[in-house]
């Protein structure tokens, strides 16, 4: 992930310029794409100048999010058939320029990231090179002669000649007349009947008269099967889009037409065709910081956030976007997710939205605390937890060398095993002081026992700490696991009210809109304990508790409410339209609060405000704070 | 259907019967189309004068597309040739048997640029990391990734 953002802040001016370039030319594809999309392009916030263009489409469900809260960003979503889209808009970019085949030109650009500035520098110092480096062709090995005599009389654009001719595609084989077919020709289809000698492929040794020999710019001949063969375990055994000449120490690589040529001869093949497309999609979107890959499961959709595309902005925000889809997509599931969203907008199934950080791998809604301050969460739970839980139930600490002690039996009279210090396990205090009073540890207040225990308390207070985040963070985690019961719960609550009630559908629809609003506020609590716990002192923290506090109370007010809502219901039946009265306000102030909560920490960061007890990229040296680094 | 792997390992085999092998190379064992072993020798000057080894092929259902597992054979008293990019368990650190496989190479391709890479040995050791490697080996060296920079083997 990181290496991501590496990426980006070296090439950020290449992307900058490439912007400008992209926002020209999309004021003219703007219109364009509205007649091709208008019969259900309904969408009235058009207000991206990104690289793409939002078209409400059928698998397309999810609008823009307009920032309209701080604690919000802009994104947009896109399908697998937009990203293939822009990426054609660009190849064709490349391809005029150039004056090469758009096939080459695509081979050009994932050559190099799909950065078209250093592309067009690079071509410019050298076009035969790069042609060689990407694999459009072979590498020149002698003179061609031949060159001059097939010059294209097509002599409309000089560049177009002088690339052509400079390229040796026609060296390769002598049914290739014409320069301009030479490109497109990469994807050489002899048919053995057209020479007279028999044709052995060098890969399987068959030479029936019937085998349809292939190949390359490079003119190394293998049959179709072995292509189709190869390309099925490039595709599906190593994942990989970039599939070379199977000839040792040939680099050319194979055009997508090629590639979807030889899956087509095969069962398996035809299968792998999406997955092919969705790999060089993958690509695509990882080579450009804008633009994020959905890490759902079976998901294809990528979202494009121009604004987190940094790595030193994340300081300052918390990308949460989400693709669109919903739920996970079955194995038959079609790329493009179309039948996923309307199957879910119709199914009451709570399936879960694919909510993700834009800026780190959590794959969940971490606001209000910032990524590198939720990793370091993360990575905390996950290293110290369960040792630390039970550390603290089983253990104590040895008064005298802090060594850690469990006992396991026996009477309270300790020794240590390091510093052979005598004690009470009770009350901590020295052995020596009990004498015959000991069972009554009555030495409660004695200086000895106080200081001990204050001594322990040191050491444990950290882990005190820690722990007193850790069990509430948990413990809304746990909660918003328990959510998809209360959903089942609610949802029955719902059928049971319209019957015995004069409610009708809509006006229960507060119950599930209630539970809605709860577990989005329980996520946003637990990890404000995550935040809690590495923000330094001070008044600034004060008040994050505050927030903190008044969204606590209220959730827990609405959650006792709706779980214990239906037996009071059950009560008084009469009653129905109170308690839809007061879970309706509360629903309402929780969101607030949620709100609230969200846009100060959102602000504060903006401003800066926030300090942390640890230091965090990006941000001034951590403040001085009383077990803050554990 | 007849695999690929068995039609092209049957028309390696005819050409090697027909053909013979190069010389210093000798088929040992083809019975079936998953495991062959051959002996190989290195001739004329060099370090390993008057050894014989034994090569061992395994073939999968996807040869030659992927590579055949290649290695030296280490029991029964044979011993792996003491060589820089040969392990004492008879695993081979060669960059055609792992990322550089072409499925245009042979059976026989592949014992010809082992006898060469034998033959121009210069000094005769294990590989640097011999032990520690040995101890952790797959038993398949395909499952190995081996890191080929030439030189040594890392």
């Amino acid at each position: 992930m990181s290496s991501d953002y590496e990426f980006s802040d070296n090439e950020g001016e290449y992307y900058d310029s490439d912007e400008m370039m992209d926002d020209y030319q999309n004021d003219e594809d703007e219109e364009m794409e509205g007649d091709k999309y208008n019969n259900h392009n309904h969408n009235n916030n058009n207000m991206n100048d990104d690289d793409y263009d939002y078209t409400n489409d059928d698998d397309f469900r999810i609008p823009t999010k307009s920032k309209s809260k701080s604690y919000q960003v802009e994104y947009t979503s896109l399908t697998q058939s937009l990203v293939e889209k822009s990426m054609k808009e660009e190849v064709d970019h490349v391809s005029g320029i150039f004056g090469v085949e758009p096939s080459t030109a695509t081979l050009l650009l994932r050559h190099l990231g799909w950065n078209k500035e250093r592309l067009i520098d690079k071509y410019m110092e050298n076009p035969t090179q790069i042609l060689v480096d990407s694999g459009c062709q072979v590498p020149e090995t002698i003179p061609s002669p031949s060159s001059s005599h097939s010059v294209d009389d097509k002599s409309s654009s000089s560049s177009r000649r002088a690339t052509r001719s400079s390229s040796k595609l026609l060296l390769l084989s002598s049914s290739i007349t014409s320069p301009s077919r030479s490109s497109s020709a990469q994807k050489k289809i002899s048919s053995t009947s057209d020479s007279s000698m028999t044709f052995t492929c060098p890969i399987c040794y068959d030479d029936s008269p019937s085998l349809i020999a292939l190949s390359l710019t490079c003119a190394h001949s293998a049959c179709s099967g072995c292509w189709t063969a190869y390309a099925i375990s490039k595709i599906r055994d190593e994942g990989e889009h970039c599939i070379r000449c199977m000839t040792e120490g040939c680099a050319v690589v194979a055009p997508d037409e090629f590639i979807h040529r030889v899956l087509r001869d095969d069962d398996d093949g035809k299968d792998l065709e999406g997955r092919f497309e969705e790999l060089v999609v993958r690509g695509f979107v990882a080579s450009n910081p804008k633009l994020k890959f959905c890490p759902y499961p079976g998901c294809t959709n990528t979202v494009s956030c121009p604004s987190a595309a940094s790595k030193s902005v994340l300081s300052m925000l918390v990308p949460i976007v989400s693709c669109g889809a919903r739920g996970i997509p079955s194995s038959s599931q079609n790329p493009t997710s179309t039948s996923l969203s309307t199957a879910t907008n119709t199914s009451s199934a709570h399936t879960k939205e694919h909510i993700f950080c834009f800026g780190c791998p959590i794959e969940s809604d971490h606001r209000p605390v910032i990524c590198a301050v939720a990793r370091l969460w993360m990575k905390k739970c996950e290293d110290d937890s369960e040792t630390a839980n039970w550390i603290k139930s089983n253990t104590k600490e040895c008064s005298q060398c802090q060594s850690t002690i469990e006992k396991n039996g026996g009477c309270n009279h300790m020794t240590c095993k390091k510093c052979r210090y005598e004690f009470c396990w009770v009350c901590m205090g020295p052995w020596s002081e009990h004498g015959t009073a000991w069972y009554s540890c009555n030495r409660y207040d004695e200086k000895g026992g106080v200081e001990a225990r204050d001594a322990q308390s040191r050491s444990r207070a950290s882990l005190e700490r820690y722990l007193h985040y850790y069990n509430r963070w948990a413990n809304h985690e746990q909660s918003t696991k328990l959510s998809l019961d209360l959903y089942a719960k609610t949802e029955k609550k719902m059928t049971d009210m319209q019957i015995t009630s004069s409610l009708t559908w809509i006006e229960v629809q507060f119950m599930k809109k209630a539970v809605e609003a709860l577990e989005k506020c329980r996520e946003t609590l637990k990890w404000t304990y995550a935040m809690g716990y590495y923000l330094g002192r001070g008044n600034e923290k004060e008040l994050f508790e505050d927030n903190q506090r008044d969204l606590e109370r209220a959730v827990e007010d609405l959650a006792e409410l709706l779980e214990g809502g239906g037996v009071e219901m059950e009560k008084e039946k009469e009653n129905v339209g109170g308690l839809r009265q007061r879970i309706t306000d509360k629903t309402v102030y929780v969101q607030k609060r949620n709100e609230i909560m969200l846009e100060d920490t959102a602000i504060g960061f903006q401003d800066g405000r926030w300090k942390w007890n640890v230091g965090v990229d990006g941000f001034e040296e951590p403040i001085e704070d009383f077990g803050g680094v554990v | 259907m007849a695999s690929i792997s068995s039609r092209r390992l049957s028309k390696e085999l005819m050409e090697i019967k027909n053909d013979g092998c190069p010389v210093g190379i000798n088929l040992v064992n083809a019975d079936d189309f998953s495991t062959w072993l051959f002996t190989i020798e290195v001739m004329g000057d060099s370090l390993y004068q008057n050894e014989k080894f034994t090569l061992q092929f395994r073939f999968d259902q996807q040869y030659p597309i992927s590579s055949p597992a290649v290695q030296f054979v280490v029991t029964e008293g044979r011993q792996a040739p003491v060589h820089p990019h040969v392990y004492s368990n008879g695993h081979i650190c060669a960059s055609i048997l792992g990322n550089e496989w072409s499925p245009v190479l042979s059976v026989i391709a592949v014992c010809v640029t082992l006898q060469s890479m034998l033959a121009s040995c210069k000094e005769k050791h294990r590989p640097i990391d011999n032990d520690r490697y040995v101890k952790h080996a797959p038993e398949n060296p395909k499952k190995t990734r081996f890191h080929y920079d030439g030189e040594f083997t890392v």
